[in-house]
């Protein structure tokens, strides 16, 4: 018999306290995120880390600091590949990269950029396109240790075929291995790459509006959101885009059940590009 | 205990899905009143075709699911290639792009085990034919919440393993043949 009692609900009220606790202890607010994956994951965090229940992953949390990367690991999705979707990028290069080249400077923010993976095909891009110099790129997520891993440019080298088939197939006009040198199994991406990155921590959920952008991609974030949160999210997008700047969503992220569906325009639909209403 | 009318349909399959889903899904008449939602394990391109292709074929109305989308009676979901797909406790779909689960996603136990924490005792969950072992997992969640577990007969599937799995982990799950399974679901 499943009722208030039954193990299932006890197990979503201690979920909720949990992300209470992160809230109030480190203000890392998963309170709003989409249940039903923060369920498996916190399963998943429970059994590998060792705890008996989420009542005891709470008293850990609260009590080791120490401990709070490790949750972060499993709370906050690091899946990402660099110019993952070409047909995303080609549509970036080909459509919206014209608009671009009318403006003297740029802004552009890379929101959620996890291990850096979308952060430096967008530079890699740029750099072809000959926008790069003229461009400040601010690449920020929640999770400090990807925010260091994107700083860092290092990825392991049999990720490397991937990127490179998707480098090429995003319409790529130079070689992926003019921007990267292999070593012990790993690549490190080229220095330069990072002239016109900021790097930054920044929240979706409990920051502001940081500056004017022209082009904001936010891609495989807002998935992990409910619809209260995804439209604060994109109330934070419509707020930060310059005149007709460009937002660009992930492949299966869209405004349609959003309030700010009227912020903005389609752009190029397939893609997931939207460019902000004039006014 | 007091049987608890199904709300929802959740269906997953691999090798050999077209072949059985094409036996169950064009059968529901236009008046079907259940949400279906369904994994089929597919190569991770961009489009799939599944839902055009049973559109062709269903009385019933066939999308892709989408984000945050609320789940619709009457209405076949397919989760889309490279996302998993997840129910939410206000019947709303979700996908993630987390890790392959068994090198699959869409993963089968990710649907399942979320639908048995949105539904509990009001859910159909039915494992068919399929090379792998996804599916079982899930299955053991939603008969432990009570809901009803349906398994094609690994003689009828094209591929055995899976439904073979999902017996083994969910012994209370009813064997059918996909005619038996399509006049099961007519009467929910
Ligand atoms: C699945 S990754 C997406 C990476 C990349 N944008 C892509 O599409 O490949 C999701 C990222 O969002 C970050 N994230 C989660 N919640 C966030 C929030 N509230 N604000 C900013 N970033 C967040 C996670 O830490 C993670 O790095």
């Amino acid at each position: 018999m499943k009722d208030s009692t039954g193990p299932d609900k006890v197990e979503d009220i201690e979920i909720r306290l949990l992300l209470e606790a992160l809230y109030v202890r480190y203000h890392y607010d998963f309170r709003n995120y989409s249940m039903a994956s923060i369920k498996r994951r916190l399963k998943q965090a429970r059994q590998q880390l060792g705890f008996a229940t989420f009542s005891a992953m709470q008293e850990s949390v609260l009590h080791e600091p120490a401990m709070l990367p490790r949750f972060l690991r499993y709370l906050t999705v690091q899946v990402s590949e660099m110019f993952r979707d070409p047909s995303y990028f080609r549509a970036i290069r080909e459509r919206v990269v014209p608009h671009l080249r009318t403006y003297p400077s740029l802004k552009i923010w890379i929101a959620g950029c996890s291990g850096g993976e979308e952060l430096y095909s967008f530079v890699i891009l740029f750099r072809e396109e000959g926008l790069e110099d003229r461009t400040i790129f601010y690449a920020t997520d929640i999770n400090q240790e990807a925010l260091q891993a994107a700083e860092a440019g290092i990825y392991a080298v049999n990720r490397v075929q991937l990127f490179t088939e998707n480098h090429r197939q995003s319409g790529g006009k130079s070689s992926l291995s003019d921007y990267y040198q292999a070593a012990y199994g790993r690549v490190s991406f080229d220095r330069t790459l990072r002239r016109n990155v900021v790097f930054s921590d920044h929240s979706l959920v409990t920051d502001a509006v940081f500056g004017e952008m022209n082009l904001i991609s936010c891609r495989n974030v807002l998935i992990y959101f409910d619809r209260a949160l995804q439209d604060r999210a994109l109330g934070l997008f419509a707020d930060s885009l310059s005149r007709k700047g460009f937002l660009g969503l992930g492949a299966k992220e869209s405004l349609r059940f959003s309030k700010h569906e009227k912020d903005f325009d389609e752009f190029v639909r397939e893609e997931k590009i939207y460019q902000g209403r004039a006014g | 205990m007091m049987p608890v009318p199904a709300q929802a349909v959740v269906i997953g399959a691999s090798a050999g899905a077209l072949e059985a889903l094409s036996a169950i899904l064009p059968e529901l008449p236009g008046t079907f009143g259940l949400p279906i939602l369904v994994v089929v394990h597919i190569p991770p391109d961009r489009r799939s075709v599944l839902a055009e292709l049973f559109e062709a074929k269903c009385p019933l109305p066939v999308r892709e699911a989408e984000d945050k989308e609320p789940i619709v009676g009457g209405t076949i979901y397919f989760a889309p290639p490279d996302y998993h797909l997840l129910v939410e406790a206000d019947k709303c779909l979700a996908l993630s792009s987390d890790e392959p689960v068994l090198f699959s996603r869409p993963s089968i136990d990710v649907l399942f085990e979320s639908a048995a924490d949105a539904y509990g005792p009001a859910l159909i969950a039915i494992v068919l034919t399929g090379a792998n072992q996804d599916g079982s997992m899930g299955l053991r969640a939603i008969v432990e919440a009570g809901g009803t577990a349906l398994v094609q007969s690994p003689q009828s599937a094209l591929a055995a393993a899976m439904p073979e799995a999902a017996i083994q982990a969910c012994p209370e799950a009813q064997v059918m043949t996909l005619d038996q399974i399509t006049t099961y679901l007519r009467k929910a």
